[in-house]
């Protein structure tokens, strides 16, 4: 008998797709099988940003070749609302108003995919132009939100500014992006008896299409199946946005009696789908002569769209995560959730927590150069510290900080200053190509700050054989969450990985579920088969127990086999020894994370249950000719806790940091002056490729790394933090871009920094340098 | 004439009488083989989800190129063996060594991008013996984005790939049996398949092509389908009758002839590459960012050239080479400098039924300084925001004469006579850089669109006369991020 089980958890278990990604044989909703009869969905959608509709004709598309039905919003059975926040604002088809260019006004169902894709060009919509809200700048203006603003307070901000030795304020422009999973939206609903259907959803979170089809079906929710097994990636762009899809096919199927698929191309699931908030940041900053801040003032205003979608609790979190690692000790944080006419942006892996930290980070670096040191000084300078100066400006304490000593052991690993001084010299000598250096750190709050959404389901069947089914309410988007649960359940049971099968998520297995997301997969879905796995063990335990007739401590799960007193069976031995006794070998397992709450009038309490730490160290060389850029190297040093498997972790790190660096750099949204989104499509919208990624590409993951708090296994959440490493990336190519006026004026580098940005950006500093100088 | 299409599906023989001439083969793949594995992320040659590897009958041996399923036409295939990632995995249902190193790598998150990394890979394997360095790592995967890993994780597995003896496949082992079927296959016949009213055909000669396309003017060429094709996926347009250029061997040369390097009009990017660098070594450098490696697996110069996009690399490269172009309708030619066929936007010095038979390039002249710069987002796999391309004749310090053109400057490809003017007999120093990047504003005005603003192009272009300048007259300066950094001083 082996001493180890296979698929242990702290193992570096491959992915458990692994071999079928390779292959082929993984299977994604596009490439099941399709009923006999199936009918293919496309959406006809507005071309107008702002506008009243005067006239739909949609006779052309009923005429259309191959069309069986076309719906709008009359033939909706229950109710034209897909809003996930229940504030009634996001029909599913327009009726009188549209308000983005791109929102669905019908659907038509065709026998090809083809001729539903023609036929939705044939409907003859007439239109009324409103003006629309285009930018963050012209919403402000209007001063419209789709949700309440939050406003974080502690100390006296506005008089601590007045106080202050130094005080300085600006502007920053933030762009969004594009979540370009590689698997478009997707949805194929089978219609049932009554008033059943099953819907197959590229989603993160079932239980919300569940609702959504339900409500608009005007079914009840036991009506409705949703199932997923995985997606080809998410990021947060299938929390909501598969709602649309979803929806839309379960109708067909229910009205036609035949499968059905909506699958929209790349373009329309640009144009039609949410993205990551593009913000605008006001800032005021009092602080002293050495860098320390004493006060703090910002304003978070987001494009939201024409709807709330998720946008209350995106810009919430913008606000938690604008202090990074760092103590503001007066501070008055104000978001400004404002409707625009543009698609409504919705969940980005960080939700909304990346641009506060920019917000922060831009902070830092105008103290920096205000004050002419380091940033790096400053940075050290300003991070929570013990007793008086731990307090974030929700009224969290910080309890478990390790960012002092994540950032001085990458100073160290890095080389940070030895290659300051490297790069000082190779600048003062090279005209057209110029080096910058960064290291950023990141600290990131994990748990849903809605406190409802912090609980989680498993259900675990033991076989007779042996063999164990495991389902829970998590999904899986590509991070491993499948693997690293199965990981959980096998360590509990003490049996090698092959023999816990996972399967699909299911409403029907694992009721009312949160969504996937908030990083919290693992966290919860782990703790949940934890619990399941170990109701069975008990189950087992009292059986041997009483079977064999030794005391319960006598008996141990050990790899492949149980010791019972001084014998030992095999697990599958044990396992038909306890049904033929009667026991049940099935359990659900439930979890709810501990300690946390959160009161959104006062501004108080606690919404994160830990903290992530991590930090980058980022070198770019920059073209100053051009504005062109490439990143040299990155060291990044990471905390995920004690891991539950070191090499999915490392996936989220690497992968993390480039989508992270492809939002602030290359990753543009361009709208026109109407309003119609100009980069729909991966021709037009650049994400980083294979060779943008950093030369030497270094990441450790922080070695003894430990959560304070009792999490599955004592890891920590992954997926999100290593986004926000990628912060260091625009701000080494802002280092390069000062190298141009000699480290004495602020860049003010707003992202997306495209060789465009860094181009203009070393212009004005030259311009105000040879001011400044003559 | 044949009428019907026979390639090779990994080892099955395919013959196709009724198809549709602009059906992709990854709608093919999936809906009519239901093979799966071949992914749709983009439909536009971008994403690099549905690369496959097509294997072609070279010398009597076979040449494997990745191209994107997406954009190709079924009849493309034609003589062809293709191969996708279920092809990849023994009998014995074993992975590949390419499959099992990103398997054992970690290269695969959510598994979407794999199949398009694993063939990139694959290919990768049939056309270098060792684990080739990251530059052409870069280049190899740079028509496959992956959302998920950051790339490091599949880079890695590139070089495990390697270790487990990737080229001593059972791919390599049936490599003779392919062979003599693609030889069996081999055939003159012109192709014409369809259904009467929308027609493929594939000439296998230059002179069946001119009849053809004289009968047929209202024709679509196809060359290497990476404008065309998205004409099919994008905008849904109907083409009824294509004529596919892809197994004329005559048009798919490049040669060093008397008056300069004769580019045929079917020649690929990849193909067309080295003999073009060694000459031009920065026209090689754009081409070698052009697209990616499917795209140059497929695309042509003619095609970019006929095509007439005010933002295709190759026209300004060619225009300030001094390239003449030749075309050919029924059996008459003509020729004309190439800048003279770009009349307007979407409207060039074409005739119906002409088609581009070859452009000739010059040789350089002793002391000309040849550079092209590519601006763009993304170094990769990025259509242009400008193209700039600068030839300088130079004599001691003095400029005797200058050809610059640019692309995305204009409404086409086109030369800047106020700056070429600025530039001819004068010393070539700092002074005459800056009064050259003043009298570029005479030259154009461009416009601001996703790409880049107006400003932004003009200033960028102004500044690429000054990075030609010290590139040219300071071999101690570092001017480039990418490629091959010693052409800077060339
Ligand atoms: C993902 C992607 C990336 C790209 N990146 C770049 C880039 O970086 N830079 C760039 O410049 N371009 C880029 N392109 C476009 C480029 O690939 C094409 O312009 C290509 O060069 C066209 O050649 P082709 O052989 O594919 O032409 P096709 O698509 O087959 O044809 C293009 C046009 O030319 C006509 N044509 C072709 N051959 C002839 C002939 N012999 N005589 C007459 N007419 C002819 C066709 O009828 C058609 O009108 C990209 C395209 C894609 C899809
Ligand atoms: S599907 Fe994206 S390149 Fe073909
Ligand atoms: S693994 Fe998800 S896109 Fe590459």
């Amino acid at each position: 008998m082996s001493d180890t089980i296979i698929g242990a958890v702290r193992e570096p278990r491959r992915h458990d797709s692994g071999h079928k990604h390779v292959s082929g044989q993984a299977v994604y909703i596009d490439d099941l099988p399709e009923p006999v009869g199936l009918l293919h969905v496309y959406l006809g959608i507005s071309t107008e940003a702002h506008a009243r509709v005067t006239r739909i004709d949609l006779d052309p598309v009923r005429a259309a070749e191959g069309v069986a039905l076309v719906l709008a919003a009359a033939d909706i059975p229950g109710e034209n609302d897909i809003s996930p926040t229940h504030r009634h604002d996001e029909p599913v088809f327009a009726t009188d108003l549209v308000e983005y260019a791109g929102q669905p006004i019908f659907a038509v169902a065709a026998r090809t995919r083809d001729l539903a894709r023609r036929a939705a060009r044939l409907a003859i919509v007439e239109y009324e132009p409103l003006e629309p809200v285009l930018s963050v700048e012209a919403a402000k203006k209007t001063g419209k939100m789709v949700t309440e603003p939050l406003v974080l307070s502690r100390g006296d901000a506005a008089a601590a500014l007045q106080q202050a030795d130094r005080r300085l304020s600006g502007r920053m422009e933030i762009g969004g992006q594009d979540h370009f999973y590689l698997e478009g939206q997707i949805a194929m609903a089978l219609p049932g008896e009554d008033d059943e259907v099953t819907v197959i959803s590229s989603t993160q979170h079932p239980t919300e299409i569940q609702r959504m089809v339900a409500h608009v079906l005007g079914a009840p929710a036991n009506a409705v199946t949703v199932e997923v097994r995985r997606m080809g990636g998410a990021f947060g762009g299938k929390e909501t946005q598969g709602n649309l899809f979803a929806v839309v096919a379960a109708m067909v199927a229910k009205k036609t009696g035949r499968a059905a698929k909506a699958r929209p191309d790349r373009d329309d699931d640009m144009i039609i789908t949410g993205k990551r908030h593009d913000f605008l940041v006001d800032y005021d900053v009092g602080f002293d002569d050495d860098g320390r801040i004493d006060a703090v003032e910002m304003t978070f205003a987001a494009r939201c769209g024409w709807s709330s979608d998720l946008s209350g609790p995106v810009t919430d979190r913008s606000l938690f995560h604008a202090d990074n690692c760092y103590f503001y000790p007066n501070v008055r944080l104000t978001s400004e959730p404002l409707k625009t006419n543009t698609v409504s942006n919705t969940a980005f892996r960080g939700f909304g927590g990346p641009q506060g930290m920019l917000g922060g980070e831009r902070l830092i670096e105008e103290i920096a150069f205000a004050t002419g040191k380091d940033p790096l000084e400053i940075r050290k300078r300003n991070l929570y510290g013990g007793g008086d100066r731990s307090l974030t400006p929700y009224h969290q304490p910080v309890e478990d900080n390790i960012a002092l000593e994540i950032i001085e052991q990458l100073e160290e690993s890095s080389g940070y200053w030895r290659r300051r001084e490297e790069i000082g010299a190779y600048n003062r000598e090279s005209r057209v190509l110029k080096r910058g250096i960064a290291l950023t750190p990141v600290k990131f709050g994990i748990s849903f700050t809605a406190t409802q959404y912090n609980q989680a389901g498993a259900l675990v069947h033991v076989y007779t054989d042996g063999s164990i089914h495991l389902n829970h309410g998590g999904t899986e988007m590509g991070q491993g969450l499948y693997t690293k649960v199965a990981q959980v359940v096998a360590e509990e049971f003490q049996v090698d990985i092959d023999r816990v099968k996972i399967t699909s998520t299911t409403t029907g297995k694992v009721p009312n579920t949160s969504a996937t997301a908030a990083s919290s997969g693992s966290d919860m879905n782990g703790m949940a088969a934890q619990a399941a796995a170990r109701a069975i063990k008990e189950r087992l335990i009292d059986f041997a127990a009483e079977n064999w007739g030794v005391p319960r401590e006598q008996i141990l799960f050990l790899p492949g086999r149980v010791r019972v007193g001084n014998q030992e069976v095999a697990f599958s031995e044990l396992t038909l020894k306890a049904y033929n006794a009667r026991v049940q070998l099935s359990s659900t397992g439930f979890y709810k994370t501990p300690k946390i709450h959160w009161d959104r009038d006062t501004g108080r309490g606690r919404p994160f249950y830990y903290f992530a730490y991590g930090a980058a160290c980022t070198e770019a060389t920059v073209d100053v000719l051009s504005g062109e850029y490439r990143f040299d190297r990155v060291d990044i040093l990471h905390d995920v806790g004690n891991s539950l498997n070191p090499a999915l972790d490392m996936g989220q790190i690497e992968g993390g940091f480039v989508q992270g660096m492809g939002w602030l750099t290359m990753e543009e949204l361009w709208w026109d002056e109407k309003g119609a989104l100009r980069t729909h499509a991966p021709s037009t919208y650049k994400i980083p490729a294979c060779g943008d990624r950093p030369r030497v590409f270094n990441v450790e993951i922080l070695q003894n790394g430990q959560n304070r708090e009792d999490t599955i296994y004592r890891s920590k959440a992954v997926g999100e933090p290593p986004l926000m490493l990628g912060i260091s990336a625009l701000h080494a190519i802002s280092d390069a871009v000062a190298s141009v006026a000699d480290h004495r004026i602020c860049p003010r580098l707003d992202p997306p920094a495209t060789p465009e940005r860094v181009l203009m950006t070393v212009e004005r500093l030259r311009a105000a340098s040879r001011e400044g100088a003559s | 004439m044949r009428n019907e299409i026979r390639f090779l599906l990994g080892h099955e023989m395919r013959s196709l009488r009724s198809v549709d001439p602009t059906m992709t083969v990854l709608d093919y793949l999936r809906q009519d083989e239901r093979l799966v594995g071949t992914k749709e992320g983009c439909n536009e040659g971008d994403c690099g989800a549905c690369t496959v590897v097509l294997a072609r009958l070279v010398d009597g041996g076979l040449r494997y190129e990745a191209v994107n399923a997406c954009i190709q036409f079924v009849g493309t295939l034609d003589g062809c063996q293709l191969l996708t990632v279920e092809h990849l995995v023994g009998e014995d249902g074993s992975l590949h060594p390419v499959q099992q190193a990103m398997v054992d790598c970690h290269g695969s998150q959510c598994g979407f991008c794999t199949p398009g990394f694993v063939m990139s890979l694959f290919a990768l394997t049939r056309h270098s013996e060792t684990v080739p360095d990251d530059g052409v790592i870069d280049d190899v995967f740079a028509g496959n984005l992956c959302r998920c890993t950051g790339y490091a994780p599949i880079v890695r597995a590139a070089g495990q790939a390697y270790e487990l003896k990737p080229r001593q496949d059972h791919i390599a082992a049936r490599e003779a049996e392919t062979i003599a079927a693609l030889g069996r296959l081999a055939d003159t016949e012109t192709v014409a398949v369809g259904d009467g009213e929308r027609r493929f055909f594939a000439p296998a000669t230059a002179d069946a092509l001119a009849e053809l396309f004289e009968a047929n003017p209202e024709a679509t060429i196809v060359a290497g389908s990476t404008d065309v094709g998205l004409w099919v996926t994008k905008e849904m347009r109907r083409l009824d009758t294509v004529i596919y250029l892809g197994r004329i061997a005559e048009l798919a040369r490049i040669e060093e002839g008397a008056d300069g390097i004769e580019i045929g009009a079917g020649i690929n990017y990849t193909e067309a590459m080295a003999t073009l660098a060694r000459h031009y070594p920065d026209m090689g450098e754009v081409i070698r960012r052009l697209g990616s490696v499917q795209i140059r697996n497929a695309g042509t110069i003619g095609g970019n050239v006929a095509n007439g996009s005010p933002i295709g690399d190759s026209p300004p490269l060619l225009i300030a080479a001094g390239a003449m172009l030749h075309l050919r309708r029924g059996d008459a030619r003509r020729s004309m400098p190439i800048e003279d066929f770009f009349l307007d936007y979407g409207k060039q010095d074409r005739a119906p039924g002409e088609f581009v038979e070859k452009i000739v390039v010059p040789y350089p002249a002793g002391g000309t300084r040849f550079r092209a710069y590519k601006i763009a987002k993304r170094f990769d796999q990025d259509i242009s925001a400008v193209l700039a391309a600068f030839q300088l004749w130079l004599d001691g310090d003095e400029i005797k004469e200058a050809r610059v053109a640019f692309g995305g400057m204009a409404a086409t490809p086109k030369r800047a006579p106020a700056v070429e003017a600025r530039l001819a007999g004068s010393p070539w120093n700092e002074d005459t850089v800056q009064a050259a990047m003043a009298a570029l504003e005479q030259d154009f005005t461009p416009i601001t669109d996703w790409r880049a603003s107006a400003d932004y192009r003009l200033r960028v272009s102004q500044n690429l006369l000054m990075r030609c300048y010290v590139e040219t007259t300071d071999a101690t300066q570092d001017t480039r991020l990418v490629g091959d950094r010693s052409l800077a001083h060339v």
